[in-house]
């Protein structure tokens, strides 16, 4: 095999890594490298450094050690019988690269994930060279997420969460049976398992350590399904994430839409789902972290979110009796289940009506628009009448045009 | 007609005692010229002091392990001079509001934030009603000049100075507002162990590890004219592009188009737009490949039923192990894992409890959770060695709800009670305690086959098939439950007592 210079590698590398959605840098320790030897600082909020043509932010360098891999995982661009070139990355060479992007402003730090290679424990212990040289090496406060190997020994896993900020395992598929029949190499109940293992440890270290006042491990765990490679409904997907944040304290649940990669497996669904159908189920998962929605109340399991309107209105369609509501008087909680009216905005109309009557040119103020919530509201000098029992109110609300990947 | 002068655009302290001033003077908002140094007209009120202007100076105050916004506050608590007229103060929001103003570049936000003062004046608590069109102007100029610092933070690109030591690094940057005093800070922080310039037509700002220090705008060419590691950046950039999921629009909104002229990376924007259709194109209509039969096996082998049908268990490895993989009820689906029992392979004492709990579901153990530490409590006290009974549950996975971030315990229903008992069973068969202690209502059903009243029948031996003798008891979650502190006290104190008597019936 023909030497492959590291320019070439890192092509390879971060194409193959693309397909993880996660991109936070958010929510790790605040620290800096003041008083320190090297470089680096997290801040709470994570910074995107670029955007690439996708709309997607780059804040991470996110690469694979390598895309060698012993499994053979459908949806995966780097299964074992996928045609695509192969590179591997030194321990050394990921250091440098992450080391000179970083002293440059281009990124906030590391995001690192791997093909399995000989084994889980392998794979995993030359993963956390990586974090362990950039961290007591180099002296590095910048931000680092380790993806972890669910059949790695829980010691290397703990040790990955003594260097990373975050750490993540993938679930992938929302049903455990369709990664029995895509991924089977996978084990669902190992990665249930390892997940479980990592919040008690992430738990256990929770109170910051007496001499330094830092927490001395990761802040939080995410994982990512991909939506669209199986038959899971938006209700099982949704109904899973609920499972998953309840019990493993997750940050967050990415959902990826099935894309299609170079060298597709015959065993994946010929139709790919539309991108707005990955926007409306994050839309959904704000429901419920943010909005105080029960997942059943969104959608029931079997069921999908309607693509053509977001979960909240489709929500307010199904209880009209509900609306309209008077944002002059009417509580948090109900605010917060008005279509077209954000968490922030919601806040600044309770700020606001302590000191006037709102009209809605003030709620336009404070929500940057009223189309979406004008049907649903009451103001000092507006009532939508009949408009919220009108049979025409959905077809008016639908978006015009919608994303489609074709 | 008044004129205001201020010392730089970003004079905010100039504008304080402008502002101060004027209100306690009464002048109306409309009768005051702001202005910026040496556009001078009119009345002279503020004189500059001298020696402004030119040479590097240093940031006053300002330390990178502080926030950008400058932490002292003068506007309240000043002590008025003489003459001044009557002192007054406003709510720190407002000065915090104003900080960040001063630093857009329209040139309308000092009269602006002067008409706000003046306003609360007599509406003390304007600021509190962000629907006011004056307090929404400033309130959309002070998101500006945070974006524009944010962005600064995100797109500056420093290059590396060849051949000097120590390392130095320098780039070149055009903020949208006049942010780049606001922003040092941060790159202070965050590089602090390197020597670094940002060079912007307003003001460049250096850092040599202990200090910042500003100085006047520069030219771009002041800066390096590349790196090399933008190079490898660019290929990063280009490689972690998703072609299917082409998105100008969203690019452009995070990533305006005026900051790319200084994006090493934004030059290669327009052809990976335009080749991402065709890529696209090509990757859907390449024939798929075919998995290998090795894959096809492995899939057959594990989509196979775990359920356990009527298979003899040997050992209680074997059960541990049948539980992972048990499909007879739907609870394995939103649990971890399986919690087989604990202890003894010859334990003469069994305890059964209900199911895991929400410890107990991630630490594959029973009885760890609260109502475990519960029970170690009451076996302590009734003389039980822990480590000499085997502890298990009717039902191995746990029941529960997602209720935002937390797990609400469920009851399990008899199906899978019944379900389960299948495991239940084999562990009496392997293990053949000589006396199995029930706790609660669920444990009952499954020890027994029928509900027997706890209240009633704790303290009797119930027969059980073979040579067991069958106990009963409350479950320890129970007391956990009960809000009356005597019954509480009652229904442990009972717990305490049936612990005994199993203990001493197994011998």
């Amino acid at each position: 095999m023909a030497i492959l210079d590291l320019k070439h590698k890192l092509a390879i590398l971060s194409d193959a890594a693309k397909y993880d959605a996660s991109c936070a840098s958010s929510g790790a320790e605040k620290r800096d490298s003041l008083g320190g030897k090297g470089v680096g600082s997290t801040e709470g909020m994570g910074i995107c450094h670029a955007y690439a043509p996708d709309g997607r932010c780059i804040s991470l360098l996110k690469i694979l050690l390598t895309n060698f891999c012993i499994y053979d995982c459908a949806y995966c661009v780097n299964r074992v019988s996928s045609n695509v070139q192969r590179a591997r990355f030194s321990v050394r060479e990921v250091v440098d690269l992450t080391l000179n992007f970083y002293k440059r402003n281009y990124i906030e730090g590391l995001f690192l994930s791997s093909g399995v290679i000989r084994t889980g424990d392998y794979t995993m212990e030359e993963m956390v060279r990586v974090a362990r040289s950039l961290r007591l090496d180099h002296d590095f406060r910048g931000y680092i997420h380790l993806k972890l190997i669910p059949e790695a020994s829980p010691e290397l896993a703990a040790e990955a969460g003594l260097y990373a900020d975050r750490v993540s395992i993938n679930v992938e598929l929302p049903a455990d049976e369709s990664l029995a029949v895509l991924a089977p190499e996978k084990d669902a109940a190992g990665i249930k398992r390892a997940m479980g293992r990592m919040r008690l440890r992430i738990e256990d270290h929770a109170e910051p350590a007496r001499k330094t006042g830092r927490r001395k491990f990761a802040t939080g765990q995410s994982t990512q399904l991909i939506v669209g490679a199986d038959a899971a409904k938006d209700g099982d997907i949704l109904a899973r994430s609920a499972a998953l944040y309840g019990s493993y304290q997750l940050k967050r649940v990415y959902y990826s839409a099935f894309s299609p990669i170079p060298d597709g497996s015959a065993r994946l669904p010929l139709s790919r789902p539309p991108l707005v159908r990955e926007h409306r189920l994050y839309q959904a998962d704000w429901l419920m972290r943010f909005y105080g929605f029960g997942q059943g109340e969104i959608v029931a399991p079997g069921q999908d979110l309607d693509l053509a309107v977001d979960p909240k209105t489709a929500w307010a369609l199904r209880h009209r009796g509900d609306f309209p509501v008077d944002v002059n008087t009417a509580d948090r909680e109900t605010l917060l289940r008005t279509p077209g009216l954000g968490a922030r905005g919601v806040d600044r109309i309770l700020q606001a009506r302590t000191q006037t009557r709102l009209t809605l040119d003030d709620v336009k103020r404070v929500c940057g628009s009223v189309k979406r919530a004008k049907p649903f509201i009451v103001t000092a000098d507006w009532t939508p009448g009949a408009a919220v029992d009108s049979d025409d109110l959905r077809a008016s609300l639908v978006a015009p045009q919608q994303l489609s990947l074709f | 007609m008044r004129v205001a002068r201020l010392e730089s655009e970003i004079d905010f302290n100039g504008w304080r005692l402008a502002a101060r001033a004027l209100r306690a003077e009464g002048v109306a908002p409309e009768a005051v010229v702001w202005t910026v140094q040496r556009e001078l007209f009119g009345e002279d009120l503020f004189p500059p002091p001298c020696g402004g202007g030119g040479s590097a100076k240093l940031v006053g105050g300002v330390s990178p392990s502080q926030d950008s916004s400058n932490p002292t506050r003068p506007l309240r608590g000043h002590p008025p001079h003489e003459g001044e007229g009557k002192s007054f103060s406003v709510p720190k929001a407002f000065v915090d509001l104003a900080e960040t103003v001063i630093l857009h570049r329209s040139p309308e936000r000092l009269a602006l934030l002067y008409r706000i003062l003046h306003r609360l004046e007599r509406q003390p608590r304007l600021l509190d009603n962000p629907a006011d069109a004056d307090v929404a102007k400033a309130r959309d100029m002070a998101k500006g000049v945070g974006r524009a610092i944010h962005k600064m933070h995100a797109f500056v690109r420093f290059r590396l100075v060849e051949d000097v030591t120590p390392e130095t690094y320098v780039a070149w940057f055009e903020p949208a507002h006049r942010v780049t005093e606001a922003a040092a800070p941060f790159f202070a922080r965050r590089f602090a162990n390197m020597n670094w310039s940002i060079l912007t037509p307003d003001a460049c700002v250096h850092w040599d590890g202990s200090l910042l220090t500003m100085s006047p705008g520069a030219d771009p060419a002041d800066a390096p004219s590349q790196d090399a590691q933008e190079e490898m950046w660019r290929t990063y950039y280009a490689s972690i592009f998703n072609p299917a999921r082409l998105n100008p629009a969203m690019m452009k909104q995070e990533m305006p188009k005026r900051y790319w002229r200084n994006l090493p990376e934004a030059a290669l924007i327009p052809e990976l737009i335009e080749k991402a259709q065709s890529r696209t194109e090509t990757m859907v209509a390449a024939q798929p490949t075919k998995p290998s039969d090795r894959v096809l096996k492995a899939a057959l082998k594990h989509a196979r039923d775990g359920s356990f049908g009527e298979s003899n268990l040997v050992n209680l490895e074997e059960v541990a192990a049948g539980i992972q993989v048990c499909r007879r009820c739907d609870l394995w689906r939103d649990a971890t894992q399986g919690v087989p029992g604990l202890g003894p392979a010859k334990a003469a004492l069994m305890i059964v409890g209900e199911q895991p709990g929400d410890q107990e579901d991630l630490r594959g153990v029973p009885f760890v959770g609260p109502a475990g530490q519960l029970l170690d409590r009451a076996m302590a006290e009734a003389g039980v060695d822990r480590g000499r009974v085997f502890v298990t549950n009717a039902v191995k996975h746990f029941k529960h709800e997602p209720r935002g971030k937390r797990r609400l315990h469920k009851t399990p229903d008899r199906g899978e009670v019944q379900a389960c008992r299948w495991w239940l069973d084999a562990e009496r068969r392997l293990v053949r305690p000589k006396v199995i202690l029930a706790l609660g209502a669920t444990a009952v059903q499954a020890v027994f086959g029928k509900a027997l009243p706890i209240g009633k029948t704790r303290g009797q031996r119930q027969v059980l098939d073979g040579d067991a003798q069958g106990l009963v008891s409350w479950h320890p979650s129970f007391m956990l439950r009960i809000p009356d502190p005597e019954a509480k006290d009652r229904a442990y104190a009972e717990l305490v007592a049936d612990l005994r008597l199993a203990w001493k019936l197994a011998g």
